[in-house]
């Protein structure tokens, strides 16, 4: 008996891809666990686990956070950047927020406003300046909603201070005095131009980018040599240690110009 | 590394093996014996190797073989928790089966799901890989037809999709492949069956720390340009690019088939000089493309890369901007769609600058097949164009570019446009733009992205917005399937008519067309 073609061609069809996924699917893959297998190798493929003493504590490849139970900075450890999963490689990505996403709503912070708390904590926990273009010194973005009388023109009519529900951080603009913002009011949708405001913040802030922004991954294992200098004299403080010392170990976990945080605070740590 | 020794690197290996790359591809191809592996295969799938066809059986074949792969992997998907290896994860829910089906099979990879929290270790392997293979070994399979149909002296025969499907999944993908897989390995990638390890942290928390055949699936995701990772962070996720040197592999094996393609064209053709002039074309558009990417995003400008002082937001710290802008240029000139850096929260000129990659058709060099074909298509425009302007009769490599010819042409070049503005149009209509999280103008890239990626095959996206809804999945596997599979029916047929024609044998008219049909490439 002669089948349709049409069968004939979905029977072959079928039969091939049976065929690719046991070549692929199958002993491909299965292979290459196998040589996962081997010493030298195994470590790498079974995930890069670190082990201090009997415990396995994480992977060298895998960032974590170095917080207490309510989310605060372990004093002792260097920190890593901020997460969009917290750590969680069960829920991976980023933030996905644009570059001109600065304005608070009542269901979320604005991509601004996150870059601008991170920094000012930043900046408090290690001492230093926290402030940063476009940030208010309350740690939320500097964006003003204008309002103008012919919508684009004319004369400035209103201000508010979309972001800040206090004092705002200007008190006038261009002769108007700044409102503050009533909490859930959408001030683009009443025509209001919104303004983000460079403000007297220096163009290169002391608290480094990679500190003030999630990765792509939210598993991003390194930070920067600057954020990692920048925590070094609180580390050693907590840790009653010199400053040379974890600048040296700083040296020794840095690789192609970025600083592994959990080797470097197991170094810190004495475990390895 | 920065960007400039990044991309210049590349261009020099890329240089250096494109043409022995392409002469092997060839002879893959070209060659009428058949290994004992292969002899195998056609006894097991029931086909005559030596049996040529048309481009109707030709087209049919690829469509079956397409058919029967989105049926089978949806089945996998909503049937993986009675399988082996799923983890506990739950079946696929039956939309985003349908659009992840649909997804891998037609080389796009768009992803509506979380790999780590819906995906068991079978599902990848056996169910998603295999498309990475066959899906990029179809594309490839298409430009060679459309080429036999230029050098065709064999009264409209395109050669046999079953052959050309196995030799190229055997002899070029799988032996790459199996090298490749080794060195990621090497570079830190997991290759385990493994669940998982819990640890816990220095700071007494617990991490699940994933397993998975990651090494093997990652190296046909960028070989194949196919792009869909293992976890939802795709190559920004430390196992599937641990580093600086695993990056610049994934960016050489995305580049490694597309630019090797036109030598194939020109061996095949006899006519090499045409074959450099589609790779100048390809190396032109992608070296200005990465350069603007690369630039708008080290200018950083807009409010929060100012405010931040560099546009670091959804950019890993081992790549820096520059690493990841090269990537995201490559992998949108490419029909690949992995990241290493999540393109939303570029600047805004930088990331327009993945839409303009997808919307100019991903031929410059394009995904694996496709990007030949749809610069081949691009090429015959321009000589009908240039035809018409010095008013002779169309010809490219010695085949007339007649009424019938120019329609499929011109069909191939207007689907993808109308299916992203009539998605992008549907979605804002129905209010399903509203899964944006995004608002303003950055809301509705969100949606034309979606689209653009969609419908071009690229997979990767503007990751805010949620698509994982029975709408989205509906219209984005619409838009997917289309954009895969009707230019690919215009494509074949055009091959069809070119491969009835007789080649006009003049060596004197031949070199006359030759000298033109590359001037028409330079105005083009």
């Amino acid at each position: 008996m002669r089948l349709p073609s049409w069968l004939a061609h979905h029977l072959a069809a079928l039969r091939a891809l049976l065929v690719m996924t046991v070549i692929l699917g199958f002993a491909y893959p299965l292979l290459f666990v196998g040589v996962g297998k081997i010493p030298g190798l195994s470590g790498k493929a079974g995930g890069s686990l670190i082990s201090v003493g009997q415990q396995t504590v994480g992977s060298s490849l895998i960032g974590q956070s170095f917080t207490d139970a309510d989310g605060n900075p372990v004093p002792k450890y260097f920190q890593s950047r901020p997460s969009a999963g917290d750590y969680d490689p069960t829920a991976t990505g980023a933030g996905n927020l644009g570059p001109e996403d600065v304005i608070d709503t009542p269901d979320r912070q604005s991509l601004l406003t996150q870059v601008c708390a991170r920094s000012l904590a930043v900046g408090k926990l290690e001492g230093v300046d926290g402030s940063r273009p476009y940030c208010t010194a309350d740690g939320v973005g500097a964006v003003l909603a204008v309002f103008y009388r012919d919508g684009f023109t004319g004369p400035v009519t209103r201000v508010v201070s979309v972001n800040q529900t206090g004092t705002p951080f200007v008190s006038t603009y261009q002769g108007v005095t700044v409102e503050s913002a009533q909490a859930g009011e959408d001030y683009v949708a009443l025509g209001g131009v919104i303004t983000p405001i460079r403000g007297e913040a220096p163009a290169d802030p002391v608290v480094p980018a990679d500190a003030v922004t999630a990765s792509g991954s939210g598993l991003d294992p390194d930070i920067s040599r600057q954020y990692a200098r920048l925590q070094a004299a609180r580390v050693a403080r907590e840790r009653g240690v010199t400053l040379d010392h974890v600048r040296e170990l700083i040296k020794k976990n840095t690789e192609g110009g970025v600083v592994n945080v959990l080797e470097l605070n197991i170094a810190l740590d004495g475990g390895k | 590394m920065s960007g400039w020794l990044l991309v210049i690197s590349l261009v020099v290996a890329l240089a250096a093996v494109h043409r022995p790359f392409g002469d092997y591809i060839y002879r893959v191809v070209a060659h009428k014996k058949h290994n004992v592996v292969e002899r195998g295969v056609y006894r097991v799938v029931g086909v005559d190797p030596a049996a040529e066809q048309s481009w109707g059986v030709y087209a049919r074949s690829v469509l079956a073989f397409s058919a029967v792969s989105i049926l089978f992997l949806y089945l996998l998907l909503r049937f993986q928790d009675r399988l082996w290896l799923s983890l506990g994860m739950d079946p696929v829910t039956d939309h985003v089966a349908w659009n992840t089906a649909v997804s891998f099979v037609t080389n796009t990879n768009w992803q509506a799901y979380s790999g780590e929290s819906t995906m068991g270790h079978l599902a990848q392997m056996a169910g998603l890989a295999v498309q990475n293979f066959v899906s990029a070994a179809v594309g490839i399979a298409v430009a060679v037809a459309l080429v036999r149909g230029f050098a065709g002296r064999r009264a409209g025969t395109l050669g046999n999709f079953w052959v050309d499907l196995t030799r190229i999944v055997l002899r070029v993908l799988l032996p790459i492949c199996v090298l490749v897989t080794l060195v990621f390995m090497i570079g830190g990638m997991v290759q385990s069956l493994s669940g998982g390890t819990d640890v816990t942290t220095l700071t007494g928390a617990t991490q699940h720390i994933t397993g998975g055949p990651v090494a093997s699936q990652e190296a046909i995701k960028e070989l194949g340009t196919n792009g869909g990772g293992f976890y939802n962070a795709n190559s920004a996720h430390p196992f599937e690019n641990p580093s600086v040197w695993t990056n610049w592999l994934e960016l050489f094996l995305i580049f490694l088939i597309p630019f090797s393609l036109p030598r194939v064209f020109g061996r095949m053709t006899g006519q090499n000089r045409q074959g450099y002039a589609i790779v100048a074309v390809m190396a032109v558009l992608a070296i200005a493309s990465i350069a603007l990417t690369v630039g708008f995003e080290t200018h950083g400008a807009g409010t929060v890369p100012q405010a931040v002082g560099s546009a670091m937001e959804g950019k890993e710290t081992r790549f820096g901007v520059s690493g990841s802008a090269v990537f995201a240029a490559m992998t949108t000139l490419t029909s690949t769609g992995a990241v290493n850096s999540f393109h939303d929260s570029y600047t805004s000129l930088g990331g327009m600058m993945p839409i303009v990659n997808m919307m100019l058709g991903e031929v410059a060099p394009g995904g694996t097949g496709s990007g030949l074909y749809g610069l081949l298509i691009l090429a015959m425009i321009t000589v009908f164009v240039a035809g018409l302007m010095v008013g002779r009769t169309p010809e490219y490599l010695g085949k007339k570019i007649g009424a019938r010819e120019i329609k499929l042409a011109s069909l191939y070049f207007l689907v993808t446009p109308a299916l992203v503005l009539i998605g992008t149009a549907a979605a804002f209509a129905t209010g399903n733009n509203a899964t944006a999280l995004n608002s303003g103008p950055h809301g509705l890239s969100e949606v034309l992205y979606a689209f653009t990626s969609a419908a071009n095959n690229n997979g990767s996206a503007f990751a805010g917005i949620t698509v994982n809804t029975g709408w989205w999945d509906t219209a984005t596997g619409l838009a997917m399937l289309l954009g895969r599979f009707l230019p690919l029916v215009l494509v074949l047929a055009l091959a069809g008519s070119l491969a009835r024609q007789r080649r006009c044998p003049s060596p004197r008219a031949r070199s006359r067309r030759t000298s033109r049909s590359s001037s028409a490439w330079s105005s083009a």
